[in-house]
């Protein structure tokens, strides 16, 4: 579903990552973890089209990535929006289908029942008539992936879904995510400080640092040999009771829970 | 007391006088509508800080064309359009565009004091740009009101639900191939004509109990997209219109009047906004999630911390 080739991407001198090949497949559960400042949100944003490669060829399903795409959803981190805002969490669904369009937009019951229904397939029914400013940090999540389920996309692109989120509503989450791609075969593209909440259903993980990055497995990627080679400073990855803790990587802990710079170049 | 009553409420001969304002009737309902529609978006943009400054640059072109005696109307717009370029140009991060908001305002208002000055004509002429006023509305100026009044409904129509989408939720919107940011800078222009025909009857000062309250105040009674413009357009006629009715017999401005209608609107739909919250909206969250996996339901204060 997503091929990139010799991909680089770089600001100015800095250069975020280079040389980057890697096939995702359909159904895959890829993560991307990394540093601040490494170019996770940076590959996401080259992924939805938002900003050109450096150097190298990417393709999604085939063609150039193209902004606002309908093969591709995105699920951003979560965030606390004004309590005023004019939307309940149906609107917020809703824009997903039609937001992009031009002119007013009459609803109509055809979009109605999809609306519904996507808010029904998350579990996100009972509050669909709530203000968005009044939503719980779990509750905006559930609603963020209806939203980006809204025009039925092949790949998800997310980024750090499960930031602020505590331990029962970050699971609920994932598992949403991966239900979804099992039934329906969708590539998950899963940006993240932290592993441990999605060890489960990761397939691959890239690994971005320094400008260089590692591809593999978990058991092939997150080990102290590999992430030490990666940071080029002495990294122990720990697995203790089915988790994994990286120490000694320079803000790139396994448990850290920042987000702020994480959030590089945004818009 | 009586006679401090009879300078603030006079009905006497009112309906010669009403004869006298239709014009100022027409543009008040005209300004309702675009005050109350454009304001739901200076409010889910956080804008109120813009319309302020633009307000005073829009000031200072309605003056200089007082002062040169050409059309009042076309002065606000030049004054406007070029405040809303310079803080769409420069000031595109929210920033970045307030502390240039605040640069160019008190020039704005300096600029318009200057042109005032140096006018030798009607006293009242020169305090109605600032406070607004209601006979000075003639057929002409009527017509370029509805003219860019219509301007700005064309362009909010197409503009309505990417607008909605960026000004809520920029980084989805911009995912699913909103221009989010070239979007900013034409709000801004849009903003900008609504602001220089709405100088015209409320003054610039009080741009914004047409271009914010309205709008806030809806925002507080419903989270609906279609009904809060559609209440915050009947909130901003009813002030409009209500507050030149009232003020007709008076020799006060009309400003005051609708002020203090919009802000008693407003003040009303903040009450009806707090018993929903906790009744209709508030409800829920005593409620475990229903056929949902999560064992527990999240505290109160749990949810207020996750905000922060």
């Amino acid at each position: 579903m997503i091929s990139l080739r010799d991909a680089a991407l770089s600001y100015g001198e800095r250069v975020l990552w280079r040389d980057l090949t890697l096939e995702v497949g359909r159904g895959e559960f890829l993560a991307v973890l990394g540093p601040n400042g490494s170019g996770k949100t940076s590959l996401l944003r080259a992924l939805l089209g938002q900003v050109p490669l450096s150097a190298g060829t990417l393709t999604i399903d085939g063609r150039p990535p193209r902004r606002g795409s309908a093969i591709v959803g995105y699920i951003p981190q979560q965030k606390s929006l004004a309590p005023n805002t004019p939307l309940r969490s149906r609107d917020l669904v809703r824009l997903g289908i039609d937001g992009h369009r031009w002119g007013i937009g009459r609803g109509g019951p055809a979009i109605r029942r999809r609306v519904e229904e996507l808010l029904a397939d998350v579990g996100a029914a009972p509050y669909a008539d709530v203000p968005v400013g009044m939503l719980s940090g779990g509750e905006q999540q559930r609603v963020r992936v209806a939203q980006a389920l809204a025009t039925d996309p092949r790949i998800l692109l997310c980024d750090e879904p499960l930031l602020s989120l505590d331990l029962n509503h970050q699971r609920a989450i994932t598992e949403l995510l991966d239900r979804r791609r099992r039934t329906r075969d969708t590539t998950v593209v899963f940006v993240t400080h932290e592993i441990n909440p999605i060890l489960a259903m990761v397939d691959r993980v890239l690994y971005l640092a320094g400008g260089r990055f590692s591809v593999g497995t978990v058991s092939e990627v997150m080990t102290s040999q590999t992430l030490s080679e990666l940071y080029g400073t002495t990294v122990d990855v720990i697995r203790t009771g089915g988790r994994i803790v990286v120490a000694g990587a320079a803000d790139a802990s396994g448990s850290s829970h920042h987000s702020g710079s994480a959030k590089e170049a945004g818009t | 007391m009586n006679d401090l009553w009879h300078q603030i409420f006079n009905f006497s001969d009112y309906g010669a006088l009403l004869g006298l304002v239709k014009n100022s009737l027409v543009a008040g309902a005209i300004l309702g509508l675009v005050g109350g529609l454009v304001g739901t978006f200076v409010v889910m943009r956080d804008l109120p800080f813009a319309v302020h400054g633009i307000s005073e640059l829009s000031f200072a072109g309605a003056s200089g064309a007082l002062l040169l005696g050409t059309n009042v109307v076309a002065g606000s717009l030049v004054g406007s359009l070029l405040a809303a370029c310079a803080i769409g140009a420069l000031g595109i991060r929210a920033r970045d565009r307030n502390s240039i908001i605040g640069v160019l305002m008190p020039f704005g208002l300096g600029l318009g004091v200057l042109f005032l000055a140096l006018y030798k004509g009607r006293a009242a002429n020169k305090f109605g740009l600032l406070t607004g006023q209601i006979v000075a509305v003639d057929t002409v100026q009527l017509s370029w009101l509805a003219g860019t009044a219509a301007v700005i409904l064309i362009l909010l129509v197409i503009l309505w639900r990417p607008l909605t989408f960026a000004s809520v939720d920029p980084e989805v919107a911009s995912a699913r191939g909103v221009p989010v940011r070239a979007l900013a800078p034409l709000f801004t222009i849009v903003l900008g004509l609504a602001v220089a025909i709405s100088i015209q009857i409320v003054g610039a000062l009080l741009v914004l109990t047409l271009l914010c309250t309205p709008a806030a105040a809806a925002m507080r009674v419903t989270a609906s997209p279609v009904k809060a413009p559609l209440l915050s357009t009947l909130f901003a006629t009813v002030s409009v219109v209500g507050g030149t009715m009232l003020a007709l017999g008076s020799s006060i401005p009309i400003s005051p009047y609708v002020t203090t209608i919009s802000f008693t609107i407003y003040l009303v739909c903040r009450g009806i906004g707090a018993v929903r919250t906790r009744t209709t909206w508030g409800r829920r969250k005593a409620l475990p999630y229903a056929g949902q996996s999560e064992a527990r339901t999240e505290a109160p204060a749990a949810r207020l911390a996750g905000k922060g």
